[in-house]
């Protein structure tokens, strides 16, 4: 029989309430997975109640003023606050997002937060991405060609061309599909993920790009790509829009189309 | 000091910062054979060029007539003369090689009708000297940060180049005057390393958060600059703090000015197109300074829209719904998150919000550090270089022109390892480091690690925020700044009570902050100081008390140097109105009207 239960070191247990400042109308309760790997304990959930008044709009406003004005030991990655870095991707009321584009309002009730799941923890809301961007580098996502580049000028490609790759460029990197799909959280060590995919993709769609035999290649593997059962987790989660399931899915056509 | 072992690392070169400017030198120094290590404080990508939204300027001329020496008119123009003539011909010479190399990287450009980049026109940019509007501005959409950010980390890849992610910079080991490397924390598990290389390039970006509201990511605290200033180095033209006209009332976030490039228009309270009174010429399209000061003289004279007629709006819903989600996609979505509004049906409402620092680390145009040493205002200092935002060549000089920055990034990146290249050979031995090397940047790491003052680092932030907001705004006068100077002393000094709750050496985000406050609260001093001291207006800075700029008298680099109290000691360095060639004519001094 499989063993599910949580190992005895992940059970999480019940950590600290911060109640709200006395006088606070507008609160909302912020219940936020915290691991300190320094402390030798099980992971936790505090509490902080903020007062909304003196809060910005997005989730992102809230951690920020817990740590400036509550906790400052609350650990968690952001940086360009609107939307185009992807370092704040975590996981907010049960779905894989970046906290500074999702509106605490949107969220009802209790506003859980969890880093990004199947991850391992560095601390906190700080998930270890070391795997994922090693997937990443592992389709060698830049323009390989053996034409030489017209040496005075760009390379020429069509606006239609050009809009093949215009939205799978668009990609962050913030890990939200990959580390929504139950295929990766299984076998996310030999399946590359939606977000790996997505870029090998916009590589092999590229009409510059002079590899696509071997980029094709290297992805026909039992687990690279066709771990892929077509959840649509990866494109329900991406907060850019974008549609990794339906690039995986054309990687697919094209393998099948060149077999025959 | 035992608490703490060094972990040394020794490389022909060492890159603080993977920004645009960072992976330029990086993957430039990896493939012409140096060994290189890349220490970066974020993983490459959300290094703020992601955000960088209108373009790269280059005169391709894609879209009409266009020559690099219009482009370096328009830039001296821009910078209100205080720019460098001989770096300004540089990178504007360089340019359209610089770009090209990108497409080649395969940067997905949007492209023209014959498949060609496609170039929109951007503030400041003139064909003619002046006559004309040009298009030189290079675009991926509205998303050309993000495009060439992630063109230059792959082509790092490519070149395998070496990068120490997630660990931050604390402080240059300097030994006699020279740069020998860098102490960074590996923030994933709290260990202290030494990088040591024989040049160090600093390309760690601007110091935007110094500010209550600012464009700028939380990440960018001028980590570059307080290590310099540190080291007992100056930093230069502080005083000049581009305000970017479009920024979201409220949220701060970036709306290109792509935006009005593309045929977008500011309009005050009574509906009116106002650009056309303070530049009847270049209207919307007038360069960043002279747009910031007319929406505050708008909002000043009461024709600000909003409830409290604080504001003003960036009409779009002309351009039509198919230009709109062709070239400027990710401002709709912008601007429907932060600020709520359709921009193919309402306006955007904004406000001039700090952008960037013209000023930085002062450098020549290969990229190495100078100072004023003995009489020479050019004196180089061994070992160290500064390239990006982080930088001070000065191209920008009193004011930026949009798209120049991205251009700045690639070009200087490019020539920074081509001369690192030139002056290191590659596995050159390193001599042994003073015994104490290192020792300053982990004395400093232990103090704020265990500071138990009274003051929250957030608290101590906030209020050098609201200083700076305050008193070293779009417009500037003698009583105020005199007032910003002794209340950022008074930050400054408060900052020696201040206190750490996060006692841990994994991902310690409390202790990382205060570091970056530190380095934040000396360049703010520098800036708010510098600008005191400029009794004239030009470019960026706007002193209502001398309306005029002054030839005579200012047209010169401001060198300021903060010693650990605070005090700032000021000194200067010439303009370079020469050329670096006799490709082009310098361009001389005269009134700057659009």
């Amino acid at each position: 029989m499989a063993q599910f239960r949580l190992p005895k070191n992940s059970v999480v247990g019940v950590g600290k309430t911060y109640p709200a400042p006395a006088g606070a109308k507008d609160v909302r309760t912020f219940r936020i997975y915290r691991f300190d790997p320094e402390s030798g304990q099980n992971p936790r959930y505090d509490t902080y109640e903020v007062d909304m008044a003196t809060c910005g709009p997005m989730i992102l406003d809230a951690l920020i003023k817990i740590k400036n004005e509550i906790d400052p030991t609350l650990t968690f990655r952001r940086s360009c606050r609107e939307g185009i870095c992807g370092s704040c991707a975590m996981n907010i009321d049960g779905v894989n997002t970046l906290a500074c584009t999702r509106a605490t309002e949107d969220v009802k009730g209790t506003v859980k937060i969890f880093p990004l799941p199947h991850m391992p923890v560095i601390k906190d809301l700080v998930p270890d991405l070391t795997n994922f961007y090693a997937q990443y580098a592992s389709v060698k996502p830049w323009l390989q060609t053996r034409t030489p580049a017209p040496p005075d000028r760009e390379r020429l490609q069509s606006k239609e061309d050009q809009e093949k790759i215009d939205r799978p460029a668009a990609c962050i990197l913030c890990a939200c599909c990959s580390t929504s799909c139950p295929s990766y959280w299984w076998n996310g060590d030999r399946y590359l993920g939606p977000a790996a995919l997505l870029a090998a993709y916009r590589w092999i769609v590229d009409t510059r790009d002079e590899a696509t035999g071997e980029r094709l290649d290297e992805l026909e593997d039992p687990f690279k790509l066709y771990r892929c059962h077509t959840i649509m987790n990866c494109t329900e989660a991406c907060p850019k829009d974008l549609n990794p399931a339906k690039a995986i899915a054309e990687i697919k056509k094209k393998m099948a189309e060149r077999r025959h | 000091m035992s608490a703490y072992q060094f972990i040394d690392h020794y490389y022909d070169v060492v890159v603080v910062g993977a920004g645009g400017a960072g992976l330029r030198a990086t993957f430039g120094l990896a493939h012409s054979g140096l060994s290189v290590a890349c220490v970066t404080k974020v993983f490459p990508t959300r290094s703020h060029t992601v955000a960088a939204q209108g373009g790269i300027s280059a005169a391709l001329g894609n879209m009409g007539e266009d020559d690099w020496r219009w482009h370096m008119y328009d830039t001296v123009k821009g910078s209100d003369w205080l720019g460098d003539q001989d770096a300004i011909e540089f990178m504007c010479k360089e340019a359209p090689g610089a770009v090209i190399e990108l497409e080649h990287y395969g940067l997905p450009f949007s492209r023209t009708e014959d498949g060609r980049i496609y170039q929109r026109p951007f503030g400041g940019m003139t064909t003619h000297y002046g006559k004309g509007t040009a298009q030189r501005t290079c675009a991926a959409a509205d998303r050309t940060g993000h495009a060439m950010l992630h063109t230059l980390y792959q082509q790092a890849l490519r070149h395998e180049a070496q990068f120490f992610i997630e660990y931050f910079a604390v402080d240059l080991i300097m030994d006699n005057g020279e740069c020998r490397g860098v102490v960074a924390i590996n923030m994933a598990d709290g260990t202290v390393h030494r990088f040591l290389g024989h040049q160090t390039i600093l390309a760690t970006g601007g110091y935007g958060r110094a500010y209550f509201s600012c464009t700028s990511a939380h990440t960018c605290t001028g980590d570059g600059g307080g290590m310099v200033l540190r080291a007992g180095l100056p930093m230069q033209d502080m005083e000049f703090v581009q305000f970017h006209p479009t920024g979201i009332y409220g949220a701060g976030c970036l709306i290109t000015e792509g935006v009005r490039g593309e045929g977008g228009i500011l309009r005050n309270s009574q509906g009116e197109r106002f650009m056309e009174r303070y530049a009847p010429n270049a209207k919307d399209l007038a360069s960043r300074d002279v747009v910031s000061r007319s929406m505050t003289m708008e909002i000043r004279e009461g024709r600000g829209v909003g409830p409290d007629k604080d504001h003003i709006y960036l009409h779009l819903e002309h351009l039509g719904a198919e230009v709109i989600h062709e070239r400027l996609p990710g401002i709709a979505e912008t601007a429907k998150i932060f600020a709520g509004v359709d921009v193919t049906k309402q306006p955007i409402p904004v406000l001039p919000t700090v952008h960037y620092n013209m000023g930085g680390i002062p450098a020549n145009y290969h990229g190495e550090v100078v100072t004023l040493k003995n009489g020479n205002p050019d004196s180089v200092v061994p070992g160290l270089m500064a390239v990006g935002e982080a930088a001070c060549v000065s191209v920008h000089g009193a004011n930026r022109l949009g798209s120049n920055s991205l251009l700045d990034l690639v070009v200087f990146g490019r020539e920074a390892a081509r001369h690192a290249a030139e002056i290191v050979k590659p596995n050159t031995r390193h001599r042994p480091l003073p015994k104490d090397a290192g020792d300053f940047a982990v004395s400093r790491i232990d103090r704020f690690r265990h500071a138990k003052g009274e003051l929250k680092t957030a608290e101590v932030r906030l209020n050098m925020q609201r200083v700076m907001q305050n008193h070293a705004a779009v417009f500037r006068t003698s009583e105020s700044l005199k007032e910003g100077v002794y209340k950022m002393q008074e930050v400054f000094q408060s900052f020696e009570r201040v206190s750490v709750s996060d006692r841990g050496m994994v991902w310690n985000t409390d202790l990382i902050e205060t570091l970056e406050l530190d380095n934040l609260r000396s360049q703010a001093v520098a800036t708010i100081v510098s600008a005191e001291n400029r009794k004239e207006s030009r470019g960026a800075h706007a002193h209502e008390d001398y309306p005029n700029r002054d030839d005579v008298n200012w047209m010169k680099h401001t060198l300021s140097w903060v010693d650990p109290q605070g005090a700032v000691t000021l000194d200067y360095r010439p303009v370079h109105l020469n050329t670096l060639t006799n490709d082009v004519e310098p361009v001389p001094p005269k009134a700057r009207v659009y």
